[in-house]
């Protein structure tokens, strides 16, 4: 059999994925992400007496202290794998990533177990965010220039 | 290239399992599960080396031995450098074979092993092969703990560790003959669909097997494949058909039914190299022994798969190894 056949036969026999409640789900978990951190974004704000948009730090902490905290307790990954995109493009994703390497790797030592492999998963993030911020900023200087 | 052995047979086996297939159906019938993936070791590299050696030293008690009277050890796992077996037969000291076909290593164990013990070069040895989920999801996929969205398709490794016992002597299964498999590679690249990579290696293997033997597919009670899984096994008959011109009625799959593919989330079902043997060891000789079956082919399929060659954009290449297993008469 040559392999396009193959390859049709493959496709007949493979699930599809539902594509549409996977991004509602996705949609409204992550929605609702955003509002806890306006929510939070307020609190701090209120508590602290500072400015909304410097009080963001304070909430991105602690989603990513909420974030690593339950994924080594354990149970982050039933909660990720169910919201899928929902939990993994917001900042709890990221958190996520570094911390289930971080426990992968742990018994690996200091330096070249935890150190290594962190950001494994999440290396690229970084790489990639510094990237596209790199290539969006020339383009917005550009236009302030024409 | 298909064996033909008049004088091999399985002697005993054992079957060493985790929590997870303690939970499937055959829970009973494994000589020993532990609650956790650890079993008291540091690390699950350590723990899948303990569930081979775990397993040896069970079988040794079964067949009331000592590791002094077995002639050779041959073992294999999907770990890098075969390391869970290296480790075990480093504390078993009994003169050693490590080998690898991915998943299909727990055949290629049996097929050196008869062929060594029927042209007399030993008197007896023990073939070994484990996988461990947590070890093996760490080495070829993401870490444990993390929870991105997983494909339909996706197979969940078996934890498991299980061992044979071979020797001339005529008692418990006899093994009749085996077909060893060629590589082959039908262009895909999707490790998250391990039955679409292997399902022509099983095809070609059983093809061959029947060929050589001069069978029929009738001949066989059952023939297990390895670790295709739901989807793969659904491949693998329609793929036979139109490949072969061959019907499989009396198939079925290790990987769909070591688990209960209702209840627990392993997607298309099981995989890993001790999930035949796991499934073989305890229900198929049980039922063999009872006289429910007498003639089953194992189909042992594995994966040929690494991680570097994928991100380089290569297929993936399979291979599966047959058995013929056979009640001998004296037992039932």
């Amino acid at each position: 059999m040559d392999k396009n056949k193959y390859k049709d036969l493959v496709n007949r026999h493979t699930p599809k994925e539902n594509i549409f409640i996977n991004a509602l789900i996705a949609f409204l978990i992550g929605g609702l992400m955003g509002v806890l951190g306006q929510f939070l974004m307020q609190i701090y704000a209120y508590i602290f007496a500072i400015p909304v948009n410097e009080a963001s730090i304070f909430m991105i902490i602690t989603l990513i202290f909420i974030s690593s905290l339950l994924t080594s307790i354990g149970f982050f990954d039933k909660i990720v794998n169910f919201a899928k995109c929902g939990l993994i493009i917001p900042i709890t994703g990221f958190a996520h990533a570094m911390m289930s390497s971080a426990l992968e790797y742990r018994k690996e030592g200091l330096v070249l177990g935890i150190g290594t492999n962190m950001l494994k998963l999440a290396g690229s993030v970084i790489i990639f965010g510094v990237v596209s911020a790199y290539i969006f900023g020339l383009i917005r200087v550009l236009i302030g220039v024409i | 290239m298909t064996f033909k052995y008049n004088n091999v047979y399985i002697h005993d086996t054992s079957t060493i399992t985790g929590p997870y297939e303690s939970n499937g159906p055959f829970s009973k019938l494994y000589d020993k599960s532990y609650n956790d993936l650890y079993f008291g070791y540091p690390t699950w590299e350590q723990a899948e080396s303990r569930l081979i050696e775990e397993s040896v030293d069970v079988l040794l008690e079964k067949i009331n031995k000592t590791k002094f009277d077995i002639d050779l050890f041959i073992s294999g796992d999907l770990l890098n450098q075969v390391v869970a077996s290296n480790y075990a037969a480093n504390k078993l000291s009994i003169p050693y074979l490590g080998i690898y076909s991915a998943c299909a290593t727990s055949c290629e164990g049996l097929i050196i092993g008869a062929n060594m013990i029927e042209s007399k070069q030993i008197n007896n040895c023990i073939c070994a092969t484990s996988s461990h989920n947590a070890a093996a999801e760490k080495q070829f996929r993401y870490p444990v703990e993390y929870g991105g969205p997983k494909k339909k398709t996706t197979t969940f490794t078996s934890t498991g560790g299980a061992s044979a016992y071979l020797t001339y002597n005529k008692k418990g299964i006899r093994i009749e003959s085996a077909t060893v498999g060629t590589v082959i590679d039908l262009g895909i690249k999707d490790v998250y669909n391990m039955g679409a990579v292997m399902a022509p290696a099983a095809a070609q293997t059983i093809y061959k097997h029947l060929k050589d033997t001069k069978r029929e597919v009738g001949y066989y009670d059952l023939i297990l494949t390895g670790d295709l899984g739901e989807i793969g096994k659904n491949i693998l008959k329609d793929y036979m058909e139109l490949e072969y011109g061959i019907s499989l009625n009396n198939y079925n799959d290790s990987a769909t039914m070591i688990y209960d593919l209702k209840k627990q989330p392993v997607y298309s079902g099981a995989s890993g190299p001790a999930c035949l043997p796991l499934v073989t060891y305890s229900s198929i000789f049980n039922r063999m022994k009872k006289g429910d079956l007498k003639r089953v082919l194992i189909v042992a399929t594995g994966a040929l798969m690494n991680s570097t060659m994928v991100n380089q954009k290569l297929t993936i290449p399979s291979i599966a190894h047959a058995v013929s297993l056979e009640v001998i008469d004296d037992i039932l």
